[in-house]
């Protein structure tokens, strides 16, 4: 039964964009106002958004806990002759991520309700697209099914970036489209490798079976790895980032940060660690040292940023090598807790680039040194801008604190060194955040501009307030987060403790 | 009673959610009416609680389930017994005296505000909100049965420590500050969370009783990957924390610049109550650190110096509020030595006492500030005593018990503290032993000197400003108050003082029971190796005996010749302050820049991170990374600009090219052959 939720929450966001497409496209022949058309188009796509987040819900009350194998299981033969399936399915690992997009998608939708003028039928369109192909990417369970979304999801943000994006924004499109896509070839090589080693299957849990010798499978993760270390990003493939996040509209990057890194770590999760556990363990080193420069280097240069987007991307880098970190730890702390990081990181980051993007409407700059004194003219939005700082850098009782903590306490049973290196952020975070919120929120009245800022309306409030419940609540009960991850999580940890040689 | 363990913490949480979501709704009479009825209900409940808990009933029991991963089940607690009760009731009566304070001490915060500021507006509601919020936090964490809800607690309070120092947030120093101390006391729950880490590894539990009852076990366990004994690096973790947010040497560095802050936090957040959690903590801990020899050594040791070096500071301080926070440190250092010569008893003893003598004397200075029109510096006051007489009396009865004379509340801690230090046989004793000593000379000189200095000699608040160098510009005074003369402060200032000034004088006589009368029981372990305290309570024959016994011993001297020495300095020969300070130069240079410590950290950390982080950034992410991938780019295009060359499009030159190519193959060909 309900066997074609996943689907629906694939399917309603893209048909809806649609949907959207056609109302607007009669409406530029018909003889509505433009505002009258605009209203129609956000009211309809923030139905369309409400509505595809709805469809996700019964995925986590209808979620049985203590089962093994995956579930919502849909199967229709796609491409018979290649023996490729439309083969969809969760665990306890992609549910979560299903609903975050959804939900995340809602906040887009809302946050984009004045900002933009133009082709704002095309720009909802683009966003209600990319969720449902992101909903694809977690929920396929058949490699080549997933492939194509996986790629197909580069198309709409390649779009939003080099339409609605900042001055510079064909180059960051570029940038963005060619890295990410660069790294994803390799990936396309070893899936049609695995085809063929599997007897021409592309179904995941087949592959998972699969007995594969040790040198292919270092090839294997090594070309995961380029796929989805783009992807997260890692050090040192992480500078599309920055540049991509600054030039992106508020939107883009809310949807850049809270999903598209996560469906890089989701790669690590679904390909490398049950695919090639022996190259696993074996590259686990140099992974756990990869994680902690990111959680480390990227730190400091996270301080000396003086544009928000990018430190706020610099940031979301760091706390990336929180969910690597984690997964190489092989404990169910360290997994547990990256996956607790990734669903965390889609509110905070989501939070913090909207936060900018509010500032951005008003001031029209990025630039930290254009500010100070906000709390005197935005005193609502000072309050919650802190409270997500706050949680940007880990303080318990918000979501960022469990992922962390929960990290750090996997690492000091793997080696308390790298305990002790990762629990450094909790210096740097707290420096790199606070010191932004210091120069912009606080202090004197800085300039003229400043002392004509206007606090955010209610619908930016409904926003942020929305992010700040989804903060502190997992911050203070994340229990039924952990909860429905932990048989998955297990189930993968004895998958990958098994050698496949 | 478990309705009673949730109403304690939760009732000043709903008035902080009223009063700070409200504000506007229910205005200021609402806001700290609501607040205040809040943390009295808590203060009542936690009466209740310690008489329940004295009649023998502690409670150890879990509220919810916070997380479970890895075999790892953390919940969220409650663990009432004795340690907790006194801390509860402490916290409770204080905070509540501060909040009735408030009333008056931040009557006029409209003037604190630029004009037209919005987060002005509702400053008021807001203050109540937070001083609330933070008794929430602070009651959380002493309340805890675990270490995770602690660690909740621990952050709660330095977040609402973060929001208050930089309360008023258009001060440059008071945000600079506010960063400053939420940073440094980062570094300490960096220590702190490994600690946490190591114990969650290696116990399988957070939760204390299941921790305390593998104690013995983890004793024997070595870390495999650092080599050192488990229970040493756990303790110094742990105590790296408390380092952090008690301010223990070299981590102090935030205390005094937290004075930015409104003086009623000053009093109840960086004197009675926040800065004693690491105190707290660690005699919580006892069952841990009390297995390590090593973890004993370094926590008395940091004391020692935190005692003497910080009590130096205070000498040379002429900000009235930058004296208390010295004396603070100082005070904060006795209470870790007494925790190294594992008399946790007395550090709690001593913390009880403390908070109350030091809130009187925060309050008193914040009453004295209200009279001077937010005036601070102590060169332009003086004589104030006959104008102010309720804030003169109960600031000199916080001044004697600080210096630790009888009968007053500090002598007996601090006695108990020196007795104790002077007992105890770990390495590192003597030394502080001696630091402690020195402190007390100094600490009756810096209390006399702040009631001498600003009470009594010449009333130097009639002389117009300028000529006293530096003076701490706190931007929106009333103009020319020089012309107004000081007077008493409202009721609702004197009260909390008169309130607070009369434990101040009294606490300290419950010594009896307190620390010899197996007060604590289970709450406090002390290992049989760790004599001092038994060996205090065989000589103890009650309080008048002790005073008796007191004024006789060293102690009571050294600090009654340095009462007489700010006597003779600051009343019988006032030029000589300056005469000393000439011939003293480089000592009080020294002293006057805090050992160096603040240009060490902003050159060294602050600036070394940003040059590092810049390095980092220009040199790694731009030229080397992001210089290869567009080097690459560049590579290829150049690649093609050259094999470009040879697609001109021309056919004389394809027809030469074929020809050259024909003669190589041809000339290999053959030279093979």
């Amino acid at each position: 039964m309900m066997n074609f939720l996943l689907s629906l929450s694939i399917w309603t966001p893209i048909l809806g964009a649609l949907l959207i497409f056609a109302v607007s496209a009669i409406g530029a022949i018909g003889e509505h106002s433009s505002s009258q058309q605009r209203n129609t188009v956000r009211w309809l796509s923030l139905a369309v958004a409400l509505v595809s987040f709805l469809v996700t819900l019964p995925l986590y009350l209808g979620f049985d806990t203590q089962a093994t194998s995956f579930q919502f299981i849909e199967q229709a033969p796609w491409i018979p002759r290649f023996n490729v399936w439309y083969l969809l399915g969760v665990d306890g690992i992609s549910l979560l991520f299903i609903l975050l997009n959804s939900f995340i998608t809602v906040l887009v939708v809302l946050a984009g309700w004045e900002v933009i003028e133009e082709k704002q039928a095309q720009y909802m369109g683009a966003f209600l697209i990319m969720s449902g192909l992101m909903n694809g990417i977690f929920a396929a369970l058949d490699a080549m099914l997933f492939y194509v979304f996986f790629e197909a999801s580069l198309i709409p943000m390649y779009i939003i970036i080099g339409v609605w994006g900042g001055p510079n924004r064909v180059y960051a499109a570029f940038k963005f489209f060619l890295y990410t896509l660069a790294g994803s070839l390799l990936m396309l090589v070893a899936l049609i490798w695995l085809f063929l080693e599997s007897g021409g299957s592309f179904v995941l849990p087949e592959w998972h079976a699969l007995k594969i010798g040790m040198a292919p499978q270092i090839l294997l993760f090594i070309a995961f790895l380029i796929a989805f270390a783009v992807k997260v990003p890692m050090w040192p493939v992480h500078t599309w980032l920055p540049d991509a996040h600054v030039e992106a509209p508020t939107g883009g990057s809310v949807v850049l940060a809270a999903i598209m890194l996560k469906l890089g770590a989701y790669g690590f999760l679904r390909f490398s660690l049950p695919i090639a556990p022996d190259a696993s363990h074996y590259f686990a080193p140099m992974m756990i040292a990869l994680s902690l420069i990111a959680v480390i280097y990227i730190g400091f240069v996270a301080l000396v940023q003086t544009d928000m987007k990018k430190l706020i991307a610099y940031s979301s880098i760091s706390h990336m090598g929180f969910v690597t970190l984690g997964f190489f730890l092989f404990n169910s702390l360290g997994i547990e807790g990256a996956l607790v990081q990734m669903i965390s990181h889609g509110f905070i980051s989501a939070a913090m680039f909207l936060c900018v993007g509010v500032m951005y409407d008003r001031m029209h700059s990025r630039m930290i040194g254009d500010y100070g004194g906000v709390i005197h003219t935005m005193p609502k939005f000072a309050a919650l801008f802190v409270f997500f700082a706050m949680a940007n850098a880990g303080l318990p009782a918000t979501s960022g604190f469990v992922g962390e903590f929960m990290v750090i306490l996997g690492a000091v049973k793997t080696n308390f060194w790298v305990a002790a290196a990762a629990a450094t952020t909790l210096i740097m975070g707290a420096a790199y955040t606070l010191w932004m919120v210091k120069r912009v929120a606080f202090g004197p009245i800085a300039n003229d501009h400043v002392r004509h800022l206007v606090d955010i309306n209610q619908r930016e409030f409904l926003i942020l307030a929305l992010l700040a419940v989804c903060v502190l609540g997992m911050g203070l009960y994340p229990f039924p987060f952990t909860d429905v991850m932990h048989i998955s999580v297990d189930n993968l940890l004895r998958h990958v403790a098994v050698s496949k040689l | 009673m478990k309705a009673l363990y949730l109403i304690i913490p939760f009732a000043p949480l709903v008035g902080a959610i009223i009063a700070g979501f409200c504000a506007r709704m229910i205005g200021r009479v609402g806001a700290h009416s609501v607040t205040i009825l809040g943390v009295t209900v808590s203060l009542i409940c936690s009466l209740l609680v310690f008489q329940d808990v004295m009649a023998g009933n502690t409670f150890n029991g879990a509220l919810y389930t916070w997380l479970e991963s890895g075999g790892l089940k953390m919940e969220i607690g409650f663990l009432i017994d004795p340690l907790t009760a006194v801390m509860m009731i402490v916290v409770t009566f204080v905070s509540l005296m501060v909040h009735i304070y408030t009333i008056g001490y931040m009557a006029h915060d409209e003037d604190n505000w630029p004009e037209n500021s919005l987060a002005g507006k509702y400053s008021y509601q807001r203050f109540f909100s937070y001083i609330s919020l933070f008794t929430f936090s602070m009651l959380m964490l002493v309340m805890s049965n675990n270490f995770v809800q602690l660690f909740f607690g621990w952050e709660a309070v330095g977040l609402v420590s973060y929001l208050l120092i930089g309360f008023w947030a258009t001060r440059p120093t008071a945000i600079y500050a506010n960063l400053k101390a939420f940073l440094v006391n980062r570094v300490g729950d960096f220590g702190f969370l490994l600690g946490i880490g190591l114990i969650a590894t290696y116990a399988g539990s957070l939760d204390y009783a299941v921790v305390f009852g593998k104690a013995k076990e983890l004793a024997t366990v070595i870390e495999p990957v650092t080599g050192w004994p488990l229970i040493t690096a756990a303790c110094i973790g742990l105590f790296i924390g408390a380092m952090g947010k008690s301010a223990q040497f070299p981590l102090h560095v935030w205390l005094p610049d937290s004075m930015e802050g409104p003086t009623p936090i000053s009093a109840l957040i960086h004197a009675a109550t926040m800065v004693t959690a690491g105190i707290f903590m660690v005699s919580r801990m006892s069952p841990l650190f009390e297995l390590s020899e090593t973890a004993l050594s370094f926590v008395i040791v940091i004391g020692a110096i935190t005692t003497l070096f910080m009590a130096l500071i205070a000498i040379v301080q002429t900000d009235i509020k930058r004296v208390v926070a010295y004396s603070t440190l100082s005070q904060l250092g006795y209470m870790t030595m007494a925790l190294g010569a594992s008399a946790y008893s007395v550090a709690i003893f001593h913390l009880m006492t403390h908070a109350f003598f030091k809130a009187v004397l925060f309050l008193g200075a914040g009453s004295v500030i209200i009279a001077m029109h937010h005036e601070q510096d102590m060169r332009r006051m003086g004589g104030l005593r006959k104008y102010m007489p309720i804030t003169y009396l109960t600031v000199l009865i916080g001044a004697i018990a600080n210096a630790g004379l009888p009968p007053f509340a500090g002598f007996f801690s601090k006695d108990s503290i020196i007795e104790a230090v002077h007992l105890a046989n770990i390495p590192g004793a003597s030394f502080a032993y001696v630091c402690a000593l020195a402190a007390v000379f100094i600490g009756g000189l810096y209390s006399f000197r702040l009631v001498f200095f600003a009470f009594h000699g010449e009333e130097r608040f009639r002389h117009a400003g300028g000529g006293l160098g530096h003076c701490e510009d706190h931007g929106q005074h009333a103009p020319s108050h020089d012309s107004h003369e000081p007077h008493e402060s409202p009721a609702v200032v004197t009260l909390p003082l008169i309130l607070l000034a009369i434990p101040a004088v009294v606490s300290g006589w419950f010594i009896g029971p307190m620390l010899f009368g197996g007060w604590f029981g289970d709450a406090i372990v002390i290992a049989p190796e760790h004599t001092a305290l038994a060996q205090m309570k065989e000589s103890f024959h009650g309080v008048i005996a002790m005073m008796a016994h007191g004024v006789t011993t060293l102690p009571f001297w050294l600090a009654i010749s340095g009462a007489a020495t700010a006597w003779f300095l600051y009343i019988k020969r006032p030029d000589l302050p300056a005469v000393i300070r000439q011939k003293l130069a480089f000592p009080v240079m020294i002293l006057e820049n805090k050992y160096g410590f603040d240009a060490f950290n902003d050159w060294f950390f602050a600036g070394g991170a940003r040059r590092l982080g810049y390095g980092l950034w220009r040199g790694g992410d731009q030229i080397m990374i992001d210089g290869a991938v567009n080097g690459s780019a560049r590579m290829i295009g150049w690649l093609a600009s050259v094999v470009r060359l040879f697609q001109s499009g021309h056919l004389y030159q394809y027809a030469f090219s074929m020809i050259i190519g024909v003669f190589v193959l041809l000339t290999l060909w053959l030279g093979i052959a």
